[in-house]
């Protein structure tokens, strides 16, 4: 069927973006809502001994000021347990304890946001000031093990064969450390939530999340509520890109305002506050150590990833998990180790663990592709594993062969001499680096209904959120070409806890859990129209046998007979009900068990560097992907783009910079955390390879969320070594590490 | 934010006297670095002046050279064409800076002003800061300072002047007019602006309640042949890490004179003129250019995390004077 699916169509709420009528979480219209702002901690560990309130008090405007002293005790927040995937131990004024610098220590609430603002300014915390550790390096003798890690519960280390003998049967070995920097979600829109008590028993949260339903879940766990008296609305989100998956203290925070004071009030967590509270990546200290024969064939892998936790919770950033899969490798073995540390907590940050993981793992793989004097693409290519090592299972799909070759053909990669600094072009040191890009594909269980409605539209629904990833735009596609109608007789709605149950925007898994769901819900509508048609008496297809009915264009009809049919809407006033509804629930099947699913991508760089000066442009970047089916050829590169730009960042900006002596980030604002601009990239595209996979969902999407930034900073670092011959293993790749 | 009140002047004079009576007032200019300091509760004015209309705005020829008035927003003063003419360095310094939509908003005589990036005197919640509150210490000497200054500092301040326009204006030897209760007088730009010494809140000379009211750039026969060099972490939207201003006079191949100063380093515009007084007469080559260099970094010091800027210092001087000898000027 030619359909919609596929097609590089415009975001439908594209006008309203870039016109500024998408209404996202903090400018949802509440009457009479109240402005709060946060103070948080200037000390990263100790203990409130006084909180002087009263000049914030009397401040003008100033509604409350609600701090550990005055705030009420949930039962839900006593003993919270290290998390499951969304619900994040939080602080919410229960005790005097200092944990992180930028903890929540008090809410200033008033008529005006700079009233707010002002109270906040006003008021004074004393502390007892306890030594704090916050660094990584120095401490890893305080390490432990994680039973588990990552997303899918994986056993947090892992062996094969016997990495000892797999060295020493070696003709080339290298060992390194590669260390990558805390680095910050900061998507453009903050952190935002309105609560509104609509009833002593009923919250309603415009939150701007990436999880509807888990976050009521939360919040009524915290509160002691059946999540049902939880409604939650977020339709649009400025950026997510993982912090926005758990609820964290400002979402209870406000709820706890809202109901003391009887009145809604608005919270957005400031920038600078976006640096502890709200989750970020870890740093990493990785080391990777590979053994190869001269014929390239690699003997032993091994990949030991040192990360931190907060002295409360606990999150791996699971670097290590791609090395147990991505190469045959027959002796291999990996291993997470967290520090508990005075920070805030770290948690899911776009493609949590494979982003840093395969930056070191490919970067060390083109150590040793050096070492060995084999092309980089070759060296892959003669370690390529056709199922899955670790788990010794089938590929549900993989086509990361093609990746290499249509990459590197469109690329240029022949062009590339070896030796580096081979490519000099005057002041212009040039170079060419690729790596490799994997990640899961993976699904939850996803809920949608469809409705045809009487004027012969369709309306979808399904809670699920659109993280400015096209979420409206590819399930309406999905709808309508399973249904058969225009993009403009289809009206899908999202990011609501009244609408269908969906599972939280993250793990690159909403078209595939949402998506499925869409597609199951729309066919249960035709399969329901269709029984209707050929069961109705007065029908022109009564007795007609349901292989042989079509829907197309809101005409039902015979295939073998095409005039032989009519209008939908006749056949629904027939039936007497206003509308006629098909639902679905979508869950993984046993997929998981006999197959291996991942997407598989190669990426290439063009870095030129100044020779004296250091300064570093990405004069080219290249992705080519395998993700399964494509729903929408813009919005998907546009995520694999984003993907990407995120994997520059990486290598050559980003970093969370820790006053060690303080506890503090001292970069905490977009001024000074730098993220790329696009001055920054010169030319960048990212493009596909056709892959059908059968297994992996019905709707055979593997997900483009994250993807893109797999890769993509080993591919820049690489290309940084052969431009300069130097290795900088220290994230970000900044020019003063190239000046020495 | 503090409460404040706000008037609007329509004459120097008006705004002048407005400041005079408020305890603690302020201009406010574009507002592109005075509001960012109120919202982070660094500045905390009682009282606004809001300068931003006042007929300031004209960019002219003036006694041989150029006036700029302190009103004109950085955009009118890099694409104006006496300014492409005979100042490109300064042109080129202005759209280094920011974005094109904090240029359009922001006002020279702001530019002047605008103040350290230091990570802690931009957040009040620092204790230690000897600029925002005097005798509290300085947090940057023990703590992270990769953008701090390498000359001029002292042991209560390494912060930097972050100003991309004002390099280029040091280069070029500018003159700042201003009026204030005592009257109108001018002060050259290497006057204006101070070194931390021990009273490191004190950034320039302006005496309190001084408008700026223009920007006086001598005439400079050889100014074409300038480059502005900025030397950052990010490609655009980053402040400089180091920069240099510089403009050359050449003869044949021999240095008649230059003007260099260098951005990113100190506290102040860092006018180079070690490097200026060992190029002058010589032969302009890679050696001498580097042994100038070499001269004007000879007392800059390192602390934890900014040692790189020393180096980098010397091979962008080097840089922008080689860019410079090479450029074709009619
Ligand atoms: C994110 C960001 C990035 C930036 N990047 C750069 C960069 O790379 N390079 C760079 O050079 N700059 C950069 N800037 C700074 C920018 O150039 C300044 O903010 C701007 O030039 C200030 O001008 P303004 O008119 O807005 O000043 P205002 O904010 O209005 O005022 C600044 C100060 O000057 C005083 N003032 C204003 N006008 C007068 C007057 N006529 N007389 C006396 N006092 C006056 C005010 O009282 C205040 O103290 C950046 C700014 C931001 C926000
Ligand atoms: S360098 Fe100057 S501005 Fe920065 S903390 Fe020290 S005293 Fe304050």
């Amino acid at each position: 069927m030619p359909g919609v699916i596929g097609q590089p169509l415009d975001r439908i709420d594209g006008t309203l973006k870039v016109t500024g009528r998408a209404v996202y979480a903090y400018e949802q219209q509440v009457e009479n809502a109240a402005y709060g702002v946060l103070v948080t901690s200037t000390i990263p560990k100790g203990r409130i001994t006084a909180i002087d309130t009263s000049a914030a008090e009397k401040s003008s405007g100033v509604v409350m000021v609600m701090t550990h002293l005055n705030a009420p005790k949930l039962a839900g927040l006593k003993e919270q347990k290290p998390s499951p995937v969304t619900g994040r131990v939080i602080q919410a004024f229960q005790d005097d304890l200092v944990r992180y610098a930028n903890q929540p220590v008090a809410l200033v609430v008033a008529e005006t946001l700079e009233q707010a603002l002002e109270g906040a300014h006003l008021v004074g915390v004393k502390y007892a000031v306890e030594r704090h550790a916050v660094d990584l390096d120095g401490r890893i003798s305080q390490a432990y093990e994680p039973p588990k890690a990552g997303g899918q519960q994986e056993p947090s280390a892992s062996n094969r064969g016997d990495m000892k003998s797999g060295l020493a049967e070696a003709d080339q070995r290298m060992r390194e450390v590669y260390r990558t920097p805390f680095e910050f979600h900061n998507p453009m829109e903050q952190h935002a939530t309105i609560a509104v008590w609509d009833k002593p028993d009923h919250l309603t949260l415009y939150d701007s999340t990436q999880g509807v339903f888990s976050d009521r879940e939360r919040v009524g766990h915290v509160f002691s509520m059946p999540s049902e008296s939880i409604h939650v609305i977020s339709p649009f989100i400025g950026g997510g890109f993982g912090s926005k998956g758990p609820v964290w203290s400002h979402v209870v925070i406000a709820a706890m305002a809202a109901k003391q004071l009887s009145r809604p009030v608005r919270l957005e967590v400031r920038r600078p506050q976006m640096f502890g509270p709200v989750g970020m990546r870890s740093q990493t200290r990785q080391e990777l150590a590979i053994g190869a024969k001269t014929d390239g064939s690699i003997t032993a892998l091994s990949h030991d990833t040192v990360c931190q936790t907060s002295s409360f919770d606990e999150f791996v950033e699971t670097a290590s998990l791609s090395a147990r899969r991505l190469y045959t490798a027959p002796n291999n073995s990996t291993s997470h180790l967290l520090i508990k540390s005075d920070i805030g907590q770290p948690s899911y940050t776009r493609a949590p663990g494979e982003a840093p993981g395969t930056y070191a793992l490919e970067a060390a793989m083109d150590e040793m592709a050096y070492q060995l004097k084999m092309d980089p693409i070759e060296f892959r290519l003669k370690n390529y594993t056709d199922s899955d090592p670790n788990e010794k299972k089938p590929w549900s799909s993989k086509s990361l062969r093609e990746c290499y070759r249509q990459g590197a053909e469109r690329f240029g990669w022949s062009n590339r001499t070896a030796e580096p600094r081979s490519m000099r072009k005057g002041n212009v040191l040039v170079g060419y680096g690729m790596a490799t890009s994997i990640y899961p594909t993976r699904r939850s269980p996803a809920n949608a209904s469809a409705r045809l409605n009487g004027d012969g539209t369709l309306s979808v629904d399904a809670g699920t959120q659109d993280i400015g990833t096209g979420t409206y735009t590819v399930m309406t596609q999905v709808a309508a070409d399973t249904f058969g109608l225009p993009m403009t007789s289809v009206k899908f709605r999202l990011g609501d806890t009244d609408l269908p149950k969906t599972p939280v925007s993250g793990g690159s898994q909403a078209a595939a859990s949402t998506g499925s769901a869409v597609y199951l819900a729309t066919q249960a509508l035709r399969e329901k129209l269709i029984q209707m048609a050929i069961s109705d008496a007065q029908s022109p297809l009564s007795g007609v046998s349901a292989q042989d009915v079509e829907i197309q264009n809101g005409r039902i009809f015979a295939r073998s007979n095409p005039s032989k049919g009519e209008a939908l809407g006749q056949l629904l006033a027939r039936s007497g009900q206003p509308f006629a509804e098909g639902k679905a629930e979508a869950k993984p099947g046993s997929e998981k068990e006999r197959y291996s699913m991942y997407a598989f991508g190669a990426q290439f760089s063009e870095v030129h560097v100044d020779a004296d000066l250091g300064q570093i442009r990405v004069a080219r970047h290249l992705g080519c992907f395998a993700a399964g089916r494509i729903l929408n050829a813009k919005t998907a590169r546009s995520q694999l783009l984003g993907g990407m730009i995120w994997g520059v960042g990486m290598a050559l900006l980003e970093e969370g910079v820790m006053d060690r002596r303080l506890g503090r980030y001292v970069n905490n604002n977009l001024a000074e955390y730098h993220v790329p601009v696009n001055a920054d990239i010169g030319v960048i595209d990212a493009f596909w390879v056709d892959e059908k996979d059968e297994h992996v969902n019905p709707l055979g999407v593997k997900g483009v969320g994250e993807i893109g930034i797999t890769g993509a900073t080993a591919a820049i670092v690489n290309a940084i070594h052969h431009a300069t011959g130097k290795r900088v293993r220290d994230l970000p790749v900044t020019l003063d590490k190239l000046l020495v | 934010m503090k409460s404040f009140t706000y008037i609007r002047a329509a004459t120097s004079d008006q705004a002048v006297q407005s400041y005079a009576q408020a305890p603690d007032s302020r201009f406010i200019g574009g507002g592109t670095n005075l509001l960012d300091l109120m919202k982070m509760g660094v500045e905390r004015p009682s009282h606004l002046v809001d300068v931003h209309r006042l007929p300031l705005t004209q960019i002219e020829e003036h006694e041989g050279g150029v006036r700029i008035g302190a009103l004109a927003s950085n955009t009118e003063a890099a694409n104006h064409r006496l300014i492409r003419e005979r100042y490109p360095v300064l042109s080129q310094a202005i759209l280094a800076g920011a974005t094109q939509q904090l240029r359009n908003k922001a006002t020279c005589g702001g530019n002047l002003l605008q103040r350290t990036r230091c990570y802690y005197f931009y957040d009040p919640t620092y204790a230690e800061c000897n600029k925002r509150n005097p005798g509290s210490g300085c947090a940057a000497i023990p703590g992270y300072n990769r953008i701090h200054a390498i000359l001029g500092t002292s042991s209560s301040c390494i912060a930097t002047h972050p100003s991309d326009m004002a390099v280029a204006l040091m280069a070029i030897g500018a003159t700042v007019q201003v009026v204030g209760p005592q009257g109108a007088r001018s002060v050259a730009l290497d006057e204006f602006y101070r070194l931390p010494g021990d009273t490191p809140q004190i950034d320039t000379n302006l005496h309190s309640g001084e408008l700026i009211t223009a920007i006086d750039l001598p005439a400079i026969p050889y100014g074409r042949r300038s480059v502005y060099l900025k030397v950052r972490d990010r490609n655009s939207y980053a402040f400089a890490l180091v920069s240099v201003a510089a403009i050359l006079d050449m003869e044949g191949g021999t240095i008649r004179q230059s003007h260099i100063a260098l951005g990113g380093v100190a506290h102040k515009p860092w006018r180079a003129a070690l490097a200026e007084k060992h190029l002058k007469g010589k032969t302009l080559d890679a050696d001498t250019l580097r042994a100038a260099a070499e001269a004007e970094l000879k007392d800059a010091t390192g602390y934890t995390d900014n040692a790189f800027k020393i180096e980098l210092a010397k091979r962008s001087i080097v840089r922008a004077m080689t860019t410079a000898a090479q450029m074709e000027v009619a």
